[in-house]
Order: structure tokens, then sequence, then C-alpha cells
């Protein structure tokens, strides 16, 4: 494992110190902040001065502050849904592709209805009919999200799972399991982790959008998609604090991207 | 007479390994109006790549290093892409391997052939339509006003490949290039091929380069023959001569024809190991892929099951293994009814009954190392683990005729085709096993290689006593390794039974036509057999 980080490209290196970065200070973010998370300390739309160093957000809290507890509350977010939805449905997409016949059809149509809805109203609906908590948002979108995760991995499985490896395997007389964790999963890892990084991106948008609507991260939580929402309005003042959550939020999606770069080639056997 | 090609000290690179390496050295051919080269040897021989370079072309990855390639006294080594260009089609045409990938499957036979002469501006388009038709009747396509009307997808693979040639023939060029244009097809259809190939080089007076893997079938139209290994010139000269007496070891080698089993016999009183009554499958439920199967595979014994593709002998095996269930019969393995269905059966029968498949690229999880492919089975059926299996593990690979210390840790992706085979091979043998199924399993590989898997699977027999299931197009495997053949037409058994009986005059009509159809290494067999053949027509 060392050895191999060693071997790692300049561009996951770098991937790797945003991350670290980012998970730094989400870890010890109460040490690091000035201030309070939800504290007012200050006039609305401060600009930078040795007291605020990024200046103040719309109700006068430190934007430092916020943004130090909102990468915590995003980043921890973003991560557990991702790994939710990639768990559920892949293993579901897996299963559909191993089993076939009904057990596919009943999976796969079952899918198709939630992706009917839009993603927006049909999160809307569960949330306002469950209440916003942490819990629920997170098992929502990872639900929704897990649809996509589904199709992909059941598309990828059914390549491979018509190959003879795998046939050899069911002729053994292999369970389910045995398949899906041997023979196809490490086929299959690749164009996952691929997808990975960018639906790990998506969650914050998709968070920031119900934040919105008043459904995501409740304030006065802070995190970075619900900051650009509160503080859009500055934008027609000529202020660029919005920019700065919006900022952050592209630097550690370029992080993980750099990241699965790396992976993919790796586990894909690419040279280049 | 001028020389039409001429190539001089040609060395060819391929970039890998971070650096430029030599895969051709120093070949020189020449060839004349009116005659054949055949170029042979084994992939990665080197014989594709000197074929494109007659083309002034090297694949991505490779460059031709130095040398020189004179096209009618044109050099191409060098030339500009735009001369290069105006050669290509015109001058000299290739043919490839597989017509079915290389026609588009959007548009009609013929308008591909119209595109280049054409686009190279010889003729309008009605006038190359006119001339496919007519080399469309030389190449002996059925009904040729009409056959170039269809979509590729409604010929057949041989029709397919002579159009093929038809369409390599299409803007006149005075050499083609044949990669192995027969090697994807039936015996009875290489024929119509082969005779297509001689049609075009002796009647139309064209050079060709014809490179194959397959001696007999190159001695049938080559008047030179040029032996290539691992890019170099192993031996070239006339035809004749070279079967007759060839220099080099390694040419004896390849003419060796393959040597047949001493006859074991099959007495009544044999254990019967698998005995197939009445099957019949479906995969749309409305007709019948397979019917009336019946046949018996006893202790010891190698039963071959030969056909044409789409006979129906991969599916014979479905049905045995239960992948597909019979839809009516019996499958009796070692004296017990199975059930029909995979999923029913026990996981001691399943041990019993092993397969090895003819892709062997495919048939082993790439993400896996040997350990772990042979580990398998020995720990899934015998619950053998650790130390214990390493030594068993290191037992196959010994039995398969591989370094244990050197291949065991390997990925399987590491591997040649052959010893990938080989692994296959040993991953059955781990389970222990009575009976195996082969499907295939030599076609994918090289003549020598292949062989070397017949015997090895021989040796195995003669070992443990197992009895073989052996699927096959290749009549000369069936002649090396069967006791008994069962020939397969359009889903049914039209003939079985010990293979001298088989293979002894009279024949079923159709077991003749396929015998006859096996290229034998004499020159004049296929001339011998399409005048017998005309004859016989009328």
């Amino acid at each position: 494992m060392l050895k191999l980080l060693r071997q790692s490209p300049l561009s996951a290196r770098i991937g790797m110190g945003i991350v670290m970065l980012n998970i730094l200070v989400a870890v010890f973010a109460p040490l690091i902040a000035p201030h309070g998370e939800t504290s007012v300390v200050g006039d609305v739309w401060e600009s930078s001065s040795a007291k605020f160093y990024i200046g103040t957000d719309h109700l006068g809290r430190d934007l430092f502050t916020r943004m130090i507890y909102g990468g915590r509350n995003t980043i921890a977010l973003a991560f557990i849904t991702t790994a939710i939805s990639f768990l559920l449905g892949s293993f579901l997409g897996f299963v559909s592709a191993v089993k076939g016949a009904w057990t596919d059809q009943l999976l796969s149509r079952a899918v198709d209805i939630i992706m009917a809805f839009p993603t927006l109203i049909f999160a809307l609906m569960i949330l306002s009919v469950l209440g916003s908590s942490i819990p629920t948002l997170i098992f929502t979108i990872a639900i929704l999200d897990s649809t996509r995760v589904y199709r992909l991995s059941r598309a990828v499985a059914m390549d491979i799972e018509v190959m003879e490896f795998v046939e050899a395997a069911r002729l053994r007389g292999e369970g389910l399991w045995w398949l899906i964790r041997h023979e196809i999963l490490p086929n299959a890892l690749p164009p996952l982790v691929a997808e990975f990084g960018l639906r790990f991106c998506f969650v914050f948008l998709f968070i920031a959008s119900l934040s919105f609507l008043g459904l995501g991260l409740q304030p006065p939580l802070a995190d970075w998609g619900g900051m650009v929402r509160e503080n859009s309005g500055a934008i027609t003042f000529g202020i660029f604090i919005p920019l700065i959550p919006a900022g952050a939020i592209a630097f550690l999606t370029v992080g993980v991207n750099l990241i699965v770069d790396w992976f993919l080639h790796l586990s894909s056997g690419l040279h280049e | 007479m001028n020389n039409l090609l001429e190539i001089k000290n040609l060395y060819i690179e391929a970039f890998y390994e971070e650096q430029w390496q030599p895969i051709v050295h120093n070949i020189s051919l020449d060839l004349k109006r009116g005659e054949v080269l055949g170029l042979i040897g084994e992939s990665g021989a080197g014989k594709s790549t000197i074929g494109l370079a007659a083309m002034g072309y090297a694949r991505q990855g490779c460059r031709i290093a130095s040398g020189s390639i004179k096209l009618d006294g044109k050099e191409l080594f060098g030339a500009s892409q735009e001369d290069l260009r105006m050669v290509r089609g015109s001058k000299i045409s290739y043919v490839a391997q597989s017509a079915a990938a290389s026609f588009n499957p959007a548009h009609r036979v013929i308008k591909q052939y119209a595109e280049a002469p054409v686009h190279h501006g010889l003729m309008n388009h009605a006038k190359a339509e006119k001339e496919a038709i007519e080399l469309y009747r030389r190449l002996f396509l059925p009904s040729p006003e009409k056959i170039g009307y269809r979509y590729p997808h409604e010929l057949s693979g041989g029709q397919l490949q002579r159009a093929m040639v038809a369409m390599a023939m299409s803007c006149k060029p005075d050499i083609i290039v044949f990669d192995e244009p027969t090697t994807a097809l039936d015996v009875t259809t290489q024929i119509e091929v082969l005779a297509a190939v001689k049609e075009i080089t002796e009647k139309m007076n064209k050079a060709a380069l014809y490179i194959t893997h397959d001696l007999a079938v190159v001695a049938q139209v080559a008047h030179r023959i040029m032996v290539l290994r691992n890019g170099r010139l192993v031996e070239m000269n006339e035809t004749r001569e070279l079967i007759k007496n060839p220099k080099e070891k390694y040419t004896r080698e390849l003419l060796n024809v393959r040597s047949l089993r001493e006859n074991k016999t099959i007495h009544e009183k044999m254990d019967v190991i698998l005995d197939i009554k009445d099957v019949a499958a479906t995969y749309t439920g409305v007709d019948n892929v397979v019917e009336d199967i019946n046949l018996t595979v006893r202790k010891g014994r190698t039963v071959a099951v030969v056909g044409e593709s789409g006979s129906g002998k991969s599916t014979v095996a479905k049905v045995i293994t239960g992948l597909l269930p019979a839809i009516h019969g019996s499958i009796k393995f070692l004296g017990k009814e199975l059930p029909r269905k995979l999923k029913d059966r026990q996981k001691d029968d399943l041990r019993k009954m092993q397969m090895i498949y003819q892709m062997p690229d495919t048939a082993l999880n790439p993400r896996q190392t040997v350990r772990q492919v042979i580990g398998r089975p020995l720990e899934f059926y015998f619950g053998i683990r650790g130390k214990k299996a390493e030594d068993r593990i290191r037992e196959l690979l010994v039995d398969i005729e591989l370094d244990p210390d050197h291949y065991i840790g390997r990925l399987t992706t590491e591997l040649s085709g052959g010893e990938k085979q080989r692994i296959c091979i040993a991953r059955a043998l781990a389970a222990e096993p009575e009976l195996i199924i082969c499907d295939e399993v030599t076609s994918a590989l090289d003549q020598l290689v292949a062989e070397g898997i017949l015997d090895l699977l021989q040796d195995l027999q003669n070992k443990t006593d197992m009895a073989y299931l052996f699927i096959t197009h290749d009549l000369a495997t069936v002649k090396a390794i069967a006791d008994k053949i069962v020939i397969m037409l359009q889903g049914k058994i039209v003939e079985q039974g010990e293979k001298k009986e088989i293979l002894t005059p009279p024949h079923h009509e159709y077991t003749d036509k396929l015998l006859a159809s096996v290229p034998e290494m004499d020159p004049d067999w296929l001339d011998n057999l399409l005048e017998k053949r005309a004859s016989t027509f009328i």
C-alpha cells in the first residue's frame, strides 16, 4: 500500500492533498474555527478584516467559521449518502444481473417507477411526509441516487455475467454471493469507481437544492451548498461571498476526481 | 518478368515496455504477377504485420523501422500519406480474417463494393455494380445478380468472405493480401473461399500474399511458402519442395500430421459414465434446437461430437450441464438420473462433471491469480485450504506441465493462450471429475500449441481414466483423439459409431462431405476435389 502511494502520479498526490486538507479541517473544526457555528458576531456581508478573515454572511455570522463547519457537515453527509447509494445500488444491480428472470424484472421495473418521478419532486414528497432530519435526508438521497447506480452496475454485470468464467463458477455450484463477490465485483469495479467520484459531487448539489427549498440541512446548521443559496443575493450587490462555498465544492470535487482517475488507471490496467 | 512487389531487409518495431523493440527482423521477399506467396506461422510470428507492411501500413504502436518496400517500382517506405492512399485499394488491397466484422451492416453489399472504385474515380456507380455482378459470378456466389443487393447479415460466413474478396478486387489491384480469410469458417465453406482465391490468382493473373497458420490450406493456393517464427524467416521454398523435404525442424513440426492415437476398443461391459436418451431442447419454446439426441460415454473413453457451426453441438453440452434444461428425455450420469436443471443437481454430481471452454481468455477471471483459480474447486468441493491446498495446486501445475514456482502467483491475464487453456484444464482436474466436456478447446489456439493441449489431455486420460466428451468442428482433432464419433447436422445426430466405422467408407452422405472437406497436405488436393465435385454435379 505504501509502495503504491509512493508510485502515485503528481495529479493523484494533489488530489490526496486536497481531500486530506478537507478531512482535517472537518475533523478539527471546533479547534480551528474562531467563532461559534451559529453565533451572530458582526454586520451583514461585512468585507474581510482581521476579525473576519473572509467577511460575514447574510445574517452577520463569520463566514470563515461557517465554511469550516459547513465542510464538516457537507463532506460527512455526501460521503455517507454516496456510500449507501453505492452499496444498495450495486448490490441490487448485481443480483438482478446474476439472477435474471423475474428478480430482474421486479427490481428493474421498481427502479423505473422511482426514476419516472423527477428526483427533486420525489425527494420533496418523502421529506415533507417524514420531516427533514439528517437520517431521513441521507436515506432519501441515497435511495434516489441508487437507482442510477443500479442501472450502471446491472449493465456492467450483465456484460461480465455472459463470460465463461462466470458460467464455470455456476457449473461448479457456487452460490449467488460468491458469484457477486468474487467473479463480478472485481471486474465491475473500474466503471463503478469512476461513477462514485461523479455521484459524490452531485450529492452536494442536490442537498443544496433541497436546502434552498427549506428541506435540506436545517438552519442554522451550515453546509456549503446551502451557503451558496443563502448568500446568492449578495451577487447582485457585487459581493463575491457566495463564490467562496461554491469554490470549496469545486475544489473538493476536483480533488476527489483526481484520486478516482488514478484509481481507475490502476484497476483497469490502463497504462499510458 | 519484373517483380510486382519487392520487400528488402524489412525491420518493423513495436512500442512496448517503454521502448521500440523489433518484431519483424530482416525479411525480404518478392512477388511476380500471377504468383501466390504463402506466409505461414503461429500467432505472433509477424505474418499479418508483414502483410500490412506490403501496403506501406503499420498498425498503431508499430512502425516500419528500415528496409525497402517497392510496389511496381515505387518505394512505399517513407512515402507520403497521400501517395499511400492512392496506392491502397487501387494497386494493392487487403482481405481481412473476419468479413462479418469488415462490412458495414447498415449498407447493402454491392454499395460497399462500389465505394472504392467510385471514390478513386475509376468508374461510375452503375458500371461498378455491373462489374460486381460479373465478379460475384466468377467467385461462384449463388444468384450473382441479386446477392449484392442483400445486407451483410443476410449472407452466410462463406458468402460474405467471397463478397469481401470481390470487394478487394473492385479497383482491379495487382496484388491482394489475404489475411487468414478462411480461419473463421467451417471446413465445408472453407473450400468455397479457397476455390474463389484460386480463380482470382490463376485466371485473372493477379499476385497475392496468402497469410494463414494452416499449412494444409496454404499448400492448396500458394506457389511458394515462407515459414515465419517470431518475426524471423525460418524457411522459404517452392510449395511442393517445402512439403516434400522441409529443411528446418520447425517446418517439419508444422508438417507433422497429427498422430492417430492407438485405438482403444469399446466394450459393451465397460462402465457407462453418461447415458443420454431422446433429449430435446429449445431456446425459444417453439422450435427445438436439438432433437432425438442419444449418446453414451464410457469410462476412460473419448466421444467426439462433430458438426458445423449451428449444428447444435454446443447446445448438447449446455443440456448435459443443465444450463439449458432439456424439455424431454433423460440424462443418466454414473447410473443415476440427473435432474434437468442445474440448480436441482447435487454438489457431488457437479464436481464429477467438469467443463473446458473454447476461449481460454474469457474462461478465466482476469482479476484472479492462478492460485485462486485452481484453489477454489479444492476449497469448494473438498474443503482443502492453506498449506495443503498450496501443495495440491503445485501438484496440479506439475500435472499440466507448468512450472509451479513460475506460475502460481501470476494473474491469468499474464499468461499466453496455451497456458491459459492448461490452467482451465487444471481447474477441471482439481475437482477430480469422471467426465470432462471439452467445447472446441483447441480451435482458438495455434496448431503446435493445440497439439500440446491434445497430448496433455491424452496423458491425463491414460493416468486417471477420465471420460471426455469432445465437441469440435475440426476433423483433424477428431481423428487424433476420439474413440467414438457422433456427427451432428441441424440439431440432429446423423451418424455415430466407433472411429474406425465412421472413418472407413461407406459413410453417411453428410459425413462424406465433411471428411472430404478437410484439407490434406497435398498441393493437388483442392484441384482434385473441385474436379470431382464438378463432375458429380454434371
